[in-house]
């Protein structure tokens, strides 16, 4: 955890513009340690050089991490209902710049806001001014430093990595860098800029919340966020921090045990849903074309009831929900996460009761058969079984294919061989972090072939996207399509079937 | 029939007697003389109970809504009912009738046929009833004589007709047990599975068994499930064979559907001659006809089940629940002899067969047969002796009440199955897949060693996850470890955790003996290895892997197979070198270990929280230092600031050291260690009782072995630093602190105090904790931060609740412990994972994680 966080603040002056004018700007006396107490610690306020010729202000926040996790104290489990949530945050290097901001924002209340009442004069007046961060997080690296600081006017901005650990140089750098920016501004300028873009920066998960996030965000960012290349980037990184961190609360956490007892980040468990893509407004176009070809496929077969399993955030149960030949549909995932996004986005909870009796999410997992699953006509897996360890496919195939039994299963899958056409996936890589694996055409068919033989259905391959004649399309669909099955309750085909032709005997005890 | 003789009454000991006779009748009178009060459930009575007027026809509907009430509840717990109304009316009857099928009972009619003056006399004498007219007593009579020659045609399995005040009055009711009530014979018996005429093979298992020409000379009774024809070779000789041990009251025999089928075309009854059936006609044809006869008097008196030894013990073909245990109705003879299905079917056109076993909570144990399986396994208290003779399986029976098991091997593949014994299927090996009803949602797990164990919906859902994301194939995770308590916390200064509190708990536990092991600082690890590629088909339905090395969520170490492989190969010479094998009698063996380094499981781990965190105060520390030192040059007052940052500085850099003792370059296996510190399994045994000391010197025996200066040494493997304490002597209890103040100064993470008999009950017989952590002072950096050692911290920490973990360490120990039985025991696959997959969800509880 990051429990100290430290900032300089330098500027040069002359006998007629003495440096330690900073003193008036900043509202600190330059010879005093001035400390303030806030919430989460102690901000310290002090000068180590103090001429007319160069005068720095350096703010030293110590945060008290216990203090952090007892607040979460209580009678409950563990002593705190929500002692894991707490400790998780603070293992983490939490929201370093969040708090340094709020203690900028605290201690620099005037200068902030580019008042100096025994100087009017001087917030007016652009100064040379060096600041250094030794320790500042962020995400995207020196080459986001950039993006965010250079359009501001600094002469100089340098951002170089921390490295992780010179012991073990293979592990590379840290996610901090060391900041420092050089140039001519008005302090409360350069203030405002740091109060909202060292949180923009450090992008991390936390839980300090104010409740007028907007307000805060807009007077801060007066006179030089509206015209900033990145401010779309920068409000949705300084706003979007609530939203996420209310749902991790509620949706993450025995996800978050079972990494922590598995001594795992949690973000290798739970990556179910992907939140670096964009699905919600514009899916790309490839997923259109899958779920058209899905539907074609559905419409084909004359399913009305279906089962989407891996059903994700739910866009394809939202496409059957558009057509009321689908009377009866069933999202399934093994992501509770998922789900819950999913019931959202589908509006579960205010659908009308004619339309919400045809649609039933449920949490299963196709490693296990599952009994809620048969009778139906079909079944969708769509881009789910790249995501299976190959060995642990025959499971699927059972659940599928020997257990459920619809009449009709679409499996689509990535084609490997398409991949030399994306032009941003490096090559030898698969499209998702996630997938274990990747087939080419070839493979799939293969795959496909013997599962049908083996379970008694027919199949047929239909290509989704592009077909490029030499590597194919992007994505491979397979139909499968149930064989007729002999008539088993005629009692012709097995001895258990005898039960229903065999009436035995009414009892014997008379 | 005259008036003179006295009448008896036979009533089964479990029936619903229905009392039918018009008004005034007598059947009050009747019930109260032969039946107890409880007994008897009176329609006047139930209209008294709603209305608060016995003679208010209008409450009728409702009273005998009150009165099928009642009746369901007594036959549903199995007790003779009497329901004393007028039921003169088909149609009241007839509920009656449903509602004892309801129940399986039999239902039984005793008709008070009274002539109309004497019911008319009663009633006159009755000061409520004095008042009915007349015309009510003749209607009932007229309904009652227009019903009763069909009473048995309405289901009444005994009818008995009192037609005078005398007859009434001498008559006597007796009670009969059910034919499939034998709960009086106690064996010993030989419970034998399904034959399908392999009589060559019904031979030498009655041989085996010790039986002389179908007698055995120590008295024990044979009983056969079932299924004795059809398909093999020889149905008429099993058939002899059986019949003449049951004539001679050595053996009992329940029928199987086989017999039924066989029974119906013997009785002329078109039935198609397929599964077998077509064999065992022609077979018979060449017998006499007058044995013939006898098979078909024979099959005709089979009862579908027989409950025996006090009620202990159920023997029937396809098995029953317990509610149908004892009772008598075409259900329960259906199901004793086809089982349940579930409707559907599987890939091979067959029905599937709901799995009652799996719901099955009775105490009495239920043997039966019916369903081919490649190895028998107790479920739930209940096993199925089908071993698939015919098809070239084994024949097999069981010894109750030794529970041993005799089985045979086939002479050939009499008869192809339609569907394989053993599936391709995962788990299919074992009897059937894993189900979703096996794990999700909320669920008790049952354990032997602390009951009733409880996993809530939302840890299950995320145990369903990981399980299904990420983990090795279910087959290859048998065991899951259990978390473990920290020591209690210490009041020592400077120290959070000290050995003296956990020797003081085990103390206070009445153990006296406990093992302090070392702890291995890297990622726990649980490796389960197989001899070959075989051994790992055979136990555990896998074809490749010869094993699994996997973290305590179930997850792979190790991305590629070959390296998992790799290890497996060391591990594996190692046990040859030490002749475990041999010495264990085992082709498979279940490790509880760690692996190191840290570094190699946890990488990202380390590198995003812990080394950040020491990057992060590297950098910032020269900085903040040499700018507070300027500013006191500068005559600011920062004295108690400059010092505070000077000591954090410190803590800091000791935390950085903290982390960097358990890291370390790897490349492919070269610097990875095993540390293994418990056998937990071998085929057929749990080993998790097994003392530590002897534990540890097997392990020790396998470290030598891969020791790189032994030929075929490795190095892979390390050794469990220990000492034994005796904490009740202060010298050995002072000897372990040292040992542990040692240990920990020169690196070590901590150590483990485990009871060194390792299976433990405290005073009151309570599980005691399997082991308690105490963890260094400099470790518990990592955990607590870089300045908790600070006096102001460490007090606040001090203040922590170790209930929750304690509680948790047990009930996940107990849970290991039932999958290690469950494995040895060589139960299917749905039942080990069971309790594995309930570790997994406790796991996803809140619990302080520092803990």
């Amino acid at each position: 955890m990051l429990n100290r966080m430290f900032l300089t603040i330098t500027t040069t002056g002359t006998a007629e513009n003495p440096a330690t004018d900073l003193g008036f700007l900043l509202h600190k006396h330059p010879d005093r340690v001035r400390v303030e107490n806030q919430s989460h610690g102690t901000a310290h306020v002090f000068y180590p050089e103090a001429t007319a010729e160069r005068c720095t202000a350096a703010l030293l926040l110590e945060v008290d991490p216990v203090a952090l996790v007892r607040r979460g104290k209580g009678k409950g489990r563990g002593g705190a209902p929500d002692a894991a949530l707490a400790q998780y945050v603070n293992d983490r290097p939490y929201a370093a710049s969040s708090l340094l901001a709020v203690a900028l924002s605290g201690v620099f209340r005037t200068a902030l806001k580019g008042q100096c009442v025994l100087r009017p004069e001087l917030p007016d007046q652009a100064r040379p001014l060096r600041v250094e961060i030794p320790v500042l997080p962020a995400r995207g690296g020196a080459a986001m430093v950039h993006r965010l600081f250079d359009p501001l006017g600094w002469d100089l901005v340098q951002a170089e990595a921390v490295p992780l650990d010179e012991q073990f140089p293979e592990w590379g750098d840290s996610r901090y860098v060391r900041l420092v920016l050089e140039g001519e501004l008005r302090l409360a300028d350069a203030l405002r800029q740091l109060y909202v873009l060292l949180p923009v920066l450090d992008d991390a998960k936390h839980y300090w919340i104010a409740p007028d996030e907007v307000d805060k965000l807009l007077r801060a960012g007066e006179g030089w966020l509206a015209a900033h290349p990145e401010h779309a980037l920068i409000s949705s990184r300084y706003l979007a921090r609530h939203k996420r961190l209310t749902q991790e609360a509620v949706e993450r956490l025995e996800l978050v045990r079972l990494a922590e007892s598995d001594g795992s980040e949690v973000e290798e468990l739970d990556n179910a849903v992907d939140e670096t893509r964009d699905t919600q407004e514009r899916p790309v176009p490839l997923a259109v074309q899958r779920r058209d070809a899905i539907l074609a496929a559905l419409r084909a077969a004359g399913a009305q009831r279906v089962l989407d399993l891996g059903c994700g955030q739910g866009q394809l149960v939202q496409a059957l929900l558009g057509d009321p030949a689908y009377t009866e549909i069933v999202g399934m995932d093994v992501s509770v996460r998922a789900l819950t996004i999913a019931a959202r986005r589908l509006r579960l909870e205010r659908m009308g009761e004619r339309q919400r009796s045809r649609v039933t999410l449920l949490q299963g997992s196709l490693a296990y058969t599952d009994k809620r699953l048969t009778g139906y006509d079909a079944a969708v897996l769509s881009e789910v079984i790249e995501h299976l360890d190959l060995e642990r496919l025959p499971a699927l195939e059972y659940a599928v294919f020997g257990s459920a039994r619809p009449r009709t299963v679409l499996v689509t899958t990535p084609n490997v061989e398409y991949n030399v056409r994306w032009e941003t996936l490096p090559a030898g890589h698969v499209r998702h972090g996630d997938h274990r694996f990747e087939w080419t055409r070839e493979e799939f068919r293969a795959w496909a072939g013997q599962v049908a033989e083996r379970f008694g259905y027919a199949v047929a391959y239909v290509p989704v996207g592009d077909d490029d004649p030499e590597v194919g399309p992007p994505t491979q669909m397979a139909v499968f399509t149930q064989e007729a099955v002999s008539d088993t309750t005629t009692g012709a085909t097995t001895d258990a079937a005898a039960t229903t032709t065999d009436s035995p005997k009414e009892g014997e005890a008379a | 029939m005259t008036t003179e003789t006295k009448r008896t009454l036979p009533v089964t000991d479990l029936s619903l007697v229905v009392l039918i006779g018009a008004t005034g009748s007598g059947k009050s009178t009747f019930a109260r003389k032969h039946f107890k009060p409880t007994e008897v459930i009176s329609s006047d009575y139930c209209r008294g109970l709603v209305c608060d007027d016995e003679n208010d026809q209008g409450a009728s509907r409702d009273a005998f809504d009150v009165l099928h009430y009642i009746a369901g509840k007594r036959l549903a717990a199995g007790r003779l009912t009497v329901v004393d109304a007028t039921s003169v009316q088909a149609d009241a009857r007839r509920q009656l009738v449903q509602l004892a099928r309801e129940h399986d009972v039999l239902p039984i009619a005793i008709v008070l046929d009274m002539p109309e003056q004497v019911c008319a006399e009663r009633n006159a004498a009755r000061p409520d009833r004095a008042g009915l007219p007349r015309a009510v007593i003749q209607r009932h009579r007229r309904d009652l004589r227009r019903s009763l020659r069909g009473l048995e045609r309405e289901g009444f399995r005994k009818v008995h007709v009192l037609r005078s005040v005398e007859e009434a009055e001498s008559a006597e009711v007796v009670l009969e047990k059910r034919f499939n009530d034998l709960t009086h014979l106690t064996g010993p018996f030989d419970i034998v599975g399904d034959i399908h005429g392999c009589s060559s093979e019904l031979e030498t298992l009655l041989a085996k068994l010790g039986y002389e020409d179908g007698v055995h000379p120590e008295g024990r009774t044979a009983v056969f499930v079932g299924d004795l024809v059809d398909r093999g070779p020889d149905s008429p000789g099993v058939l002899r064979r059986v019949m003449g041990m049951v004539t001679s009251g050595n053996a009992l025999c329940v029928p199987g559907n086989h017999e039924n089928k066989l029974g119906r075309h013997l009785k002329g009854a078109k039935v198609q001659q397929t599964h077998g059936l077509a064999e065992t006609i022609e077979q018979l044809s060449h017998e006499p006809q007058e044995f013939v006869e006898e098979v078909r008097e024979f099959i005709r008196g089979l009862v579908s089940h027989y409950v025996l030894d006090g009620g202990k013990l159920v023997v029937c073909h396809a098995g029953l629940p317990e509610k149908y245990h004892g009772r008598t109705s075409g259900r329960v003879r259906s199901h004793a002899l086809y089982g349940e299905t579930t409707g559907e079917t599987d890939e091979f056109g067959l029905p599937v067969r709901y799995p009652w076993a799996e719901d099955y909570r009775g105490k009495a144990v239920v043997v039966y047969g019916h369903t081919p399986v490649p190895n028998t396994a107790w479920i739930n208290n209940t096993i199925c002796l089908d071993t698939g003779a015919v098809f070239g399986g084994r024949m097999t029976a069981l010894r109750w009440p030794e529970r041993e098991l005799v089985d045979v091997p086939a002479e050939k593949v009499w008869y192809e199955p339609v569907k394989p014994l053993v599936t391709e299927v995962p788990g299919g090996h074992d009897g059937r897949p894993l189900d979703l009803a096996d794990v999700h949602g909320r669920r008790v797990v049952e354990t032997r060693h602390l009951g009733n164990v409880g996993v809530r919906e939302e840890n299950a859902a995320a145990a369903l996850e990981v399980m299904s994301r990420f983990a090795v194939d279910p087959r290859l995770v048998p065991y899951l470890p259990p978390t473990m308590a920290p020591t209690a916390t210490s009041r020592e200064d400077g120290y959070l955790e000290h050995p003296a509190e956990a020797f003081d708990q085990y103390r206070k536990d009445g153990i006296t003996q406990v093992v302090c092991e070392e702890k291995h600082m890297g990622s726990r690890a649980t490796v389960l290895l197989c001899r070959d590629a075989d051994a790992a088909r055979e136990r555990f339905g896998v074809d490749g892997p010869t094993g699994s090395v996997y973290t305590r969520t179930g997850r792979p170490f190790f991305h590629d197979p070959e390296v998992t492989e790799e290890v497996l190969a060391r591990l594996r010479a190692a046990v040859t070198g030490a002749g475990l094998w041999e010495e264990l009698g085992t082709d498979w063996l279940l490790f509880d270990g760690e692996l190191l380094p840290w570094s190699l499981k946890s990488g990202g781990l380390l590198r995003n929280q812990y080394a950040a965190v020491g990057a992060a105060s590297r950098a910032v520390f020269p900085g903040a230092l040499a700018a507070l030192e300027a500013a006191a040059a500068r005559g600011a007052d920062t004295g108690a600031l400059l010092e505070r940052q000077r000591g954090r500085a410190a803590d800091a850099a000791a935390f950085t050291e903290a982390y960097r003792r358990y890291c370390w370059t790897t490349d492919g296996l070269d610097g990875v260690r095993f540390a293994p510190f418990q056998l937990l399994a071998v085929a057929g045994r749990s080993l998790a009782a097994v003392p530590h000391d002897e534990q540890l010197a097997w392990l020790d025996r396998l470290v030598a072995a891969d020791d790189p200066g032994t030929p075929g040494g490795t190095g892979l493997l390390r050794g469990t630093g220990r000492i034994v304490v005796d904490t009740g002597d202060e010298d050995s209890v002072r000897a372990g602190t040292e040992w542990w103040l040692e240990l920990t100064a020169a690196g070590g993470e901590g150590m483990v105090v485990k009871p060194l008999q390792a299976y433990a009950r405290d005073g009151k017989g309570r599980l005691v904790q399997p082991g308690i952590k105490v963890r260094g002072r400099e470790y518990l950096r990592i955990i607590y931060g870089p300045e908790y050692t600070r006096p102001d911290q460490l007090e606040r920490l001090r203040d922590r609740f170790l209930g929750h973990k304690r509680s948790l360490a047990l009930r996940e120990y107990a849970l290991g412990l039932e999958a290690l039985d469950r494995l040895a025991a060589e139960e299917p696959l749905w039942r080990v994972h069971e309790p594995v997959f309930a570790v997994l969800a406790l796991e996803s509880e809140p619990v302080d994680p520092r803990l």
